[in-house]
């Protein structure tokens, strides 16, 4: 199958549909593509709110759902993967919209089954797993951490302890910014309340987990004290990282983790922008922004797009404060021990990472990020906890099978 | 190391340059290696490691065979990491014309004293079940061999500097002559000689030298254990090699030790940049495909490209570099150079100490394209 689309949009969630959406609206032919069944992303899953439900309906983008982009083929060609066959899609501009993922850092134990992400143990409940009864503790940092808390309870579960490393005190610039955003009010009362039947406790975290009787026993830091607690989940996450592979890929410049754009969300290369989190990590409203501004500057309505100049604005000072009230700190560089595993695909223990200078030289002689994840979660983890910058990213971009790849279509 | 200057500085430590340090060290010459990444990070850490013998002429056979030995008589010593391991080569024939050459193949390995037997397409069938129905049979060389370039180079590095050689890693030779080093940091070495062992790159070097990077694709499936047991190469693949065609792709396909499948092979004059190339990969997988069709379902979970250092006869330049003194080559092993290492080493280690080597060295000296190379 090969296709063709003036405006390509790789990414339905926030920013993907809002760019979809403007630049449908201005008459252009437009393509998504999403590897999930429905639009909406991680945080709609699906379910859009309004206005965006009526305007993406009416804008009725044709949409390439369950199909996972892995490469191109040329400047001007997005490579698809649907159901088992590999698809091109041509564009005159790509619009890079592909999201983000939870960061997960290595600690002892972190690899144990019931130990998964905050975000991804959300995910497996809206995916069916039934929660209702279970002991689970939230661990890691972000807003999006207490909203995990929030859901989980919600959910039936009991949430023993929501533990986010930041301090209250780094925290003061990011719940100020809240309680002066009417709209951001509403939300923080909910998950404030919800959260009073738990624990939330900033300065928190996890040193270790281990598996006893059938349960998991974790280890906290809570300020001064540490404390054990029994569950069977431990739901953790450190925050986001945004996906940049794709952008990186067809040879965007990207500068510590983000995507380099400009104030059209134009990316280094000519008529490939990006927009959302892999821009930076600036919550909805920010990607929502920079998808408008995406969409209708590659519709070629320079006007509409300076118009979102607000927005986006408001989405990049929010972007600098999430950063600084959620900095991880240097405690968690110390967690992992020479035993624990970082690279999870290859089973590499931080021990046999020793001596290596650099990513590439210490992949080329453990196995470290050579496996199907490619260093997704062990790139990120390593930069962090040795300060080696990752993986390099090569296609596919997800594991394709050789018959895809080979182009059977 | 004790003080005053070295005897020779090695530029690169790819398996060729730290073979070679390996030897020298071992003969208590004074041994600096100076290399831009690390170790085993050129065409060795992308190549496949297939140590093979190969019988397109008799100075690539003697090289391949005294080689092979070597690395046989390393054996013990090879850490764990390398991966060494005897699966051998299976030479596949597609049909009756090839099915000859197989027969060929066989007799002129036999009257060189190398070990192989002849399969014909039902034994072909059985031992690899995964290839496709109607090949003609296939040659076995059992004694090949598959290694894990990157770690073997390391270990041989690891080895040169017990004996004494000082290694100088993430250290790029800017310019050199045969006894004037310039690294990019503003360090100079004064030495007694100085080693181009640097594969496909040779932008410091003081005289062009006939080497050209021929590209090559190679890429990797996830863990299938099992799937594939020998090399697999098709007998087609000499003509890819050795052809001057700007492109050619062949089935090239090995089991690692992971169980994870490695397919090749492409080959492509003219391009430097290292990006992957959907349309070559395309070429690539489809030859592979067509020898193994079951290989479609297995999931790549990366590709990647190299640069082998072609030379215009196929053969690699080793000994004095013509119209240098003190420089000496040792590059130019195209898709050889992982085999050829060790016996590369021995080669230059015994013209360099004056000394007999198992093998004449005269079909691989530089100076066999004229002693005047231009200077650039
Ligand atoms: C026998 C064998 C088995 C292997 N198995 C695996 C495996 O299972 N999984 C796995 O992930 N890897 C595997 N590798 C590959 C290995 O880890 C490296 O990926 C290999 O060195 C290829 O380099 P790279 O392109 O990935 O470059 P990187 O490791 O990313 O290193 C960067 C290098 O790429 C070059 N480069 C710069 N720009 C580009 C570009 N646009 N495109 C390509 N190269 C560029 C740089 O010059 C630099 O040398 C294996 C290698 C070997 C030899
Ligand atoms: C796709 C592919 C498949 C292959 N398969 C096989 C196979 O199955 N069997 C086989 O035998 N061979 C194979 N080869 C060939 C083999 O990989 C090479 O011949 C071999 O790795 C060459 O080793 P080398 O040490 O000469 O070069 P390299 O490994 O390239 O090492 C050169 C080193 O020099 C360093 N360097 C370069 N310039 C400088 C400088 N100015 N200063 C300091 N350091 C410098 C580099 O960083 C590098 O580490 C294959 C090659 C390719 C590309």
């Amino acid at each position: 199958m090969a296709e063709r689309a003036e405006i390509v949009v790789v990414g339905a969630g926030p920013a993907g549909i809002a760019a979809a959406c403007a630049a449908r609206e201005c008459g252009r032919s437009v393509r998504v593509v999403d590897e999930n069944p429905h639009a909406g992303g991680q945080i709609w899953r699906g379910e859009l709110p309004q206005p965006w439900r009526t305007r993406w309906e009416q804008a009725a983008v044709p949409m390439q759902a369950g199909a996972t982009a892995f490469g191109f083929a040329g400047e001007q060609t997005l490579l698809v993967e649907c159901e088992g066959r590999a698809m091109e899609i041509a564009f005159e501009r790509l619009i890079v919209a592909t999201g983000a993922r939870e960061r997960l850092l290595p600690f002892p134990g972190w690899t144990l089954p019931g130990v998964t992400g905050a975000g991804g143990l959300q995910a497996l409940m809206k995916s069916g797993l039934d929660l209702a009864g279970r002991r689970v503790v939230v661990a890691g940092s972000g807003p999006l951490l207490a909203e995990a808390g929030a859901s989980l309870l919600a959910a039936g579960a009991l949430v023993a302890i929501v533990a986010e490393q930041a301090s209250f005190r780094q925290m003061i610039p990011f719940l100020g910014r809240i309680a002066a955003r009417r709209g951001k009010w509403t939300q923080a009362l909910r998950i404030a309340s919800a959260l009073r039947k738990t624990r939330y406790r900033a300065g928190a975290w996890p040193l270790s987990v281990e598996r006893r009787d059938g349960a998991l026993s974790v280890t906290l830091r809570l300020g001064p004290r540490r404390e054990v607690i029994e569950c069977d989940y431990l739901a953790c996450g450190f925050g986001l990282l945004g996906n940049t592979e794709l952008a990186q890929l067809a040879g965007c410049q990207v500068v510590n983790g983000c995507v380099v754009v400009d104030e059209h969300q134009r990316t280094s290369v000519l008529g490939i922008y990006c927009a959302g989190e892999p821009v930076g990590i600036a919550g909805v409203e920010s990607a929502l922004a920079q998808g408008l501004t995406a969409g209708y500057h590659a519709a070629g309505r320079e006007d509409l797009a300076t118009a979102c100049t607000p927005g986006r604005d408001r989405g990049r000072r929010f972007q600098r404060v999430l950063a600084e009230a959620f900095a991880l700190r240097p405690e968690l560089k110390e967690l992992a021990t020479p035993d624990t595993i970082i690279c999870r695909c290859e089973d590499v223990r931080l021990g046999e990472l020793a001596g290596f200078l650099t990513w590439r030289e210490a992949k080329l002689h453990t196995r470290c990020g050579m496996g199907a994840c490619q260093g997704r979660v062990c790139g990120a983890a390593l930069e962090f906890v040795a300060g080696m910058p990752a993986a390099s990213v090569r296609p596919p971009l997800v594991p394709v099978s050789v018959g895809v790849l080979a182009g059977e279509q | 190391m004790s003080g005053g200057n070295p005897d020779v500085v090695i530029i690169g430590a790819g398996i060729v340059g730290a073979a070679i340090a390996e030897r020298l060290s071992a003969e208590r010459l004074k041994v600096i290696v100076v290399e831009a990444d690390c170790a085993g990070s050129g065409a060795t850490a992308a190549g496949m490691g297939h140590v093979v013998v190969m019988d397109d002429s008799e100075a690539q056979f003697a090289l391949t065979a005294y080689s092979r030995r070597l690395w046989q008589e390393k054996e013990a010593c090879w850490p764990k990491a390398a991966e060494y391991r005897r699966p051998g080569t299976l030479w596949v024939a597609a049909d009756a014309e090839e099915f000859a050459a197989v027969e060929h193949k066989h007799a002129w390995y036999g009257a060189h004293g190398v070990q192989s037997e002849i399969l014909t397409a039902g034994d072909l069938a059985r031992e690899e079940p995964q290839l496709r129905p109607g090949l003609a049979g296939a040659l076995r060389v059992p004694e090949d061999m598959v290694v894990y370039p990157p770690a073997a180079a390391r270990w041989l590095v690891e080895r040169a500097r017990r004996q004494g050689a000082v290694y100088m890693q993430g250290a790029r030779v800017e310019h050199t002559t045969g006894s004037v080093v310039t690294l990019a940091s503003g360090t100079v070495l004064h030495t007694g000689g100085v080693i181009h062992a640097a594969g496909a790159q040779g932008g410091h070097l003081p005289v062009t030298i006939p080497v050209a990077p021929r590209k090559g694709h190679l890429a990797i499936t996830d863990r299938a254990p099992g799937f594939l047991r020998h090399q697999i190469v098709e007998l087609g693949y000499l003509k890819s090699a050795h052809g001057h065609e700007t492109e050619s792709v062949a089935c090239n396909l090995q089991p690692r030790a992971t169980g994870q499948v490695l397919i090749g092979s492409s080959r492509q004059y003219g391009v430097h940049t290292a990006a992957v190339e959907l349309p070559m990969l395309h070429r690539m997988l489809r030859r592979a495909l067509e020898y193994m069709p079951g290989l479609a379902g297995l999931p790549v979970v990366r590709t990647w490209t190299g640069f082998r250092a072609a030379t215009p006869d196929g053969l690699p330049l080793i000994g004095r570099a013509p119209q240098c003194e003190g420089l000496w080559l040792a590059t130019g092993h195209e898709g050889l150079g992982i085999t050829t290492s060790l016996a590369t080493a021995e080669l230059l280690a015994a013209q360099m100490l004056g000394r007999e080597a198992a093998i004449p060295a005269e079909p691989y000296s530089p100076s066999r394209f004229g002693e005047k190379s231009a200077h650039a």
